[in-house]
């Protein structure tokens, strides 16, 4: 299992293929998760990730260890980017290596929605008219 | 001894600072800890707390010595 806050940019599928792979798996379940160019109907042209060093670490292997009492699994790599972002810059990679694919997809989609309601990360974006603004909106969480 | 007490995100925008101490004598719950530190702000509605980096209530008791946290709801992903 590997988690890492990275305040560079990432390639998703460079770092995705250089990954060492588990043994005994069958299945792979991928989430990459993009910066986006508009956000609620304005124009967005960059924007800032904080976090909570030292929580969010903890939080995200809390979210990957429940994960794994739910669901079986071989491996994890889960990547979150922090500082300055671009349009087009991966924000989040979730990769779940399992034996079947039921385990890779709910296990990944149950991390990558706990995250987005748990992890002390938080949004500051800027828009095209140059007012900046955080983002307030959460996510409710995983549900099945 | 003291408490440590860290802001983030808007939460930290708003007050104008990062971080701040608290000298106490015993345990206080974190909503207390809030009004002896901003008085003339109220707690924000949905405000997120957490204690030594795990997540807690504003009645949960923090210690001297504790790291004391307040953030508005997340927003990663």
């Amino acid at each position: 299992m590997q988690i890492v806050i990275s305040e560079e940019r990432i390639d998703p599928w460079q770092t995705l293929s250089q990954y060492p792979a588990p043994a005994g798996y069958g299945a792979t379940a991928i989430f990459i998760g993009t910066m986006r160019d508009f956000n609620q109907g304005d124009d967005v042209t960059a924007m800032f990730l904080e976090h909570y060093p030292g929580m969010t670490e903890k939080q995200l292997l809390n979210i990957v260890t429940a994960a794994s009492q739910q669901w079986t699994f071989e491996d994890c790599l889960l990547i979150h980017r922090v500082g300055e972002v671009k349009p087009q810059d991966t924000l989040v990679i979730v990769a779940v290596w399992s034996k079947h694919r039921g385990d890779a997809f709910d296990a990944s989609r149950f991390i990558m929605e706990t995250l987005k309601h748990q992890a002390p990360f938080w949004k500051r974006e800027t828009l095209v008219s140059g007012e900046i603004r955080w983002v307030e909106r959460n996510s409710n969480g995983y549900s099945q | 001894m003291s408490i440590k007490v860290r802001y983030f995100a808007s939460l930290k925008d708003q007050l104008g600072h990062a971080e701040a101490e608290l000298a106490v004598n015993g345990p206080l719950s974190a909503r207390e800890i809030w009004q002896q530190l901003n008085p003339s702000v109220s707690l924000p509605e949905g405000v997120l707390t957490a204690i030594n980096l795990e997540y807690a209530q504003l009645d949960t008791l923090v210690n001297a010595g504790d790291e004391l946290a307040f953030f508005p709801p997340v927003t990663g992903g």
